[in-house]
């Protein structure tokens, strides 16, 4: 009784052999692990290679005909010995990646410009100086004026629209759907609908309106903060209610069902719950309006001094100061643009990581 | 401190819909009573009626009486949230809070009904009642851990610990083991006969061996028809129930030839 099916009664030699065709067939033809670097980097030479030969010039040629060969090298030989669906898988790989790097390149381009550009005019000089009496043409000056009217503005913005927005989420999720009448509820949800597609620039123009021209206040710091306000509302309670309406409803049903309140139940489970995602879209509105620069002009318009007041007066801003020393066309304004772009950047920065690290310690514990 | 429920002639509607009809029936304190039925017969619906937790959902109401040792819960002058807190619940899903530690779950209601509160007197609440709910042992090193940070079969616990912290009088499950193993089941089955000593306790089942193996009294849920509401077919000890129902609708179920 002989059964060469049975791998015990197989000789030594056979058993490596069955071996080896087991292997072969659990792997298949597959290209080696290194394929892709080779065929990377003779893709690369080849592309280099027809840069000298041929008229395809520049850097930016020759990567878009090395990643065109990566491209027909790697599926050709991937459909010759791995067959047509390792080929696509291949194909579609090297598509999804591509498209990162081309959605990733401006925003690193955009931000290494502005570190390398800004980081030349940055100095404490520069941090705590305006530019009163500082000409164009001169070296100097700074924006710790624009630098105050940011964080004040933006402040008080903040201090208005953040309370408002979430109190609004608030009323939407948990309060009107059990209303009697929902005629409320939609439309304020309407409303902030539109007014997340009004201009930023039509918005300055309301508060031009309704609060210099028709209360007959002054252009000032307070108003643009207004104007930022409204900016910020729609996003503000968008956000807060996308975080409010995945918070699970079995938690507010736990929570009832202590006997807890619901103004109460809001307030200790289902506010904490959320807290993370609310704070990161506020911090999203606040980063945004940050960067308003049209609304600015038209509710505060811009000073060259210092003015620690925000209820008086013309008052600046980094994107007002940025927007006026790049209209001043000179090298020495031009490179003070850059340090007030680079300034606006890293206090978004800095607020985002703040808010993150309060959200961490207060939020959902893991 | 347990008390007796009584309902007369409830029916329960989600705006215009009427989900459950007619439902007359009485909780003897210190007893567990198992409603059993199929989905969607309205068992669930009664359940959370009791503690007025259906009001939850928008455009939900009674009509009938709900009687707790005689006074009636959805009397005019009734605050639902004191209802609840004197008729507790445990849910179907473990829900811990989770930005709270397992120490801070079982004192919510405590601290969440509001009023300042000594931490020794809390201290021996949370021991209370985590021995209360069986427990203590597992978690006692570790209070100031997630809640979330359980297993499942724990986490339940902890909610029926959370649950009794307040001290109600009646405690309503609904479904409490049907996310649970086995052996997290015994668990909470061996702490229900405890529990029962002190508090008066409805069960939500569809397990029937459970409903056999823990309630003292038992009753049948069915639906009248395809889109009518359901109501209570039988109800009777649950030795009566399982040996020898008098409807043949509850023999059907319990003997599984009814879909």
């Amino acid at each position: 009784m002989s059964d060469t099916t049975n791998p015990r009664n197989l000789s030594d030699d056979d058993r490596v052999e069955s071996d080896r065709l087991l292997h072969d067939a659990l792997t298949g033809g597959k290209l080696p692990r290194w394929a892709t670097a080779a065929v990377a980097a003779a893709a690369l030479v080849v592309a280099i290679v027809l840069n000298l030969l041929t008229s395809v010039d520049g850097v930016a040629g020759t990567l878009v005909v090395a990643v065109l060969l990566f491209v027909a090298f790697q599926t050709l030989w991937s459909f010759r010995v791995e067959g047509r669906r390792h080929a696509v898988d291949r194909l579609a790989t090297t598509a999804v990646y591509a498209t990162f790097v081309i959605a990733l390149a401006p925003l690193v381009a955009v931000l290494l410009t502005v570190i390398v550009q800004g980081f030349q005019v940055i100095s404490a000089e520069f941090l705590t100086t305006s530019m009163r009496g500082v000409s164009p043409r001169a070296e100097g000056g700074g924006l710790y004026h624009a630098l105050i009217g940011t964080l004040q503005q933006v402040g008080i913005a903040t201090l208005f629209g953040v309370p408002l927005g979430v109190l609004t989420a608030i009323y939407l999720v948990e309060y009107a759907p059990s209303a009697k009448n929902r005629r409320l509820a939609r439309a304020v949800s309407f409303f902030v609908d539109v007014m997340t597609g009004v201009p930023s620039v039509v918005v300055g123009l309301f508060i031009y309106t309704a609060f210099v021209l028709t209360l007959g206040m002054q252009r000032s710091g307070f108003a643009a903060s207004l104007a930022l306000t409204i900016l910020m509302l729609p996003v503000i309670v968008r956000s807060t209610e996308e975080m409010l309406r995945i918070v699970p409803n079995e938690l507010r049903e736990a929570s009832f069902a202590l006997g807890i309140p619901k103004w109460r139940t809001i307030l200790k489970v289902v506010l904490p719950t959320a807290l993370s995602g609310i704070i990161t879209g506020a911090m999203l509105a606040i980063a945004r309006v940050a960067g308003e620069t049209a609304p600015l002009l038209l509710t505060t318009f811009f000073t060259n001094s210092i003015n620690v007041n925000p209820f008086n007066g013309p008052q600046a801003a980094l994107p007002t100061f940025i927007w006026d020393q790049f209209n001043s066309g000179t090298d020495p304004s031009r490179s003070r643009a850059w340090g007030g772009a680079l300034v606006l950047i890293v206090i978004v920065m800095l607020l985002y990581a703040g808010a993150k690290l309060i959200a961490r310690y207060t939020g959902v514990k893991k | 401190m347990a008390k007796r429920i009584d309902v007369t002639d409830l029916d329960i509607y989600y705006g215009s819909f009427k989900a459950v009809e007619g439902a007359t029936f009485s909780v003897e304190p210190r007893s567990i009573t198992a409603f059993i039925g199929p989905s969607g017969c309205g068992k669930s619906t009664v359940l959370r009626s009791l503690n007025r937790m259906h009001e939850v959902i928008p455009g939900a109401y009674v009509d009938g009486d709900v009687l707790l040792d005689g006074e009636d819960i959805y009397g005019a002058d009734i605050d639902p949230v004191n209802v609840r807190r004197t008729i507790g619940m445990v849910f179907q899903r473990p829900n811990p809070f989770p930005t709270m530690s397992i120490y801070d779950n079982v004192v919510a209601g405590l601290r969440l009904e509001g009023g300042k509160r000594r931490k020794a007197d809390l201290d021996d609440m949370v021991e209370k009642s985590l021995r209360g709910a069986n427990l203590w042992e597992e978690v006692k090193d570790r209070l100031d851990r997630p809640g979330s940070s359980l297993s499942g079969g724990q986490q339940q616990r902890l909610c029926i610990a959370r649950a009794i912290a307040v001290e109600p009088q009646v405690l309503l499950m609904d479904e409490p083991c049907s996310a649970l193993d086995p052996i997290s089941t015994l668990a909470i089955e061996d702490l229900m006969e405890e529990l029962k000593e002190r508090f008066t306790i409805v069960i939500v089942t569809h397990n029937m061996q459970q409903a056999a193996r823990v309630s003292d009294t038992t009753a049948f849920f069915n639906l009248s028809g395809v889109g009518k509401p359901g109501r209570l077919v039988e109800m009777a000890t649950t030795e009566a129930m399982f040996s020898n129902p008098t409807q043949q609708a509850t023999e059907d179920y319990i003997s599984g030839r009814f879909g």
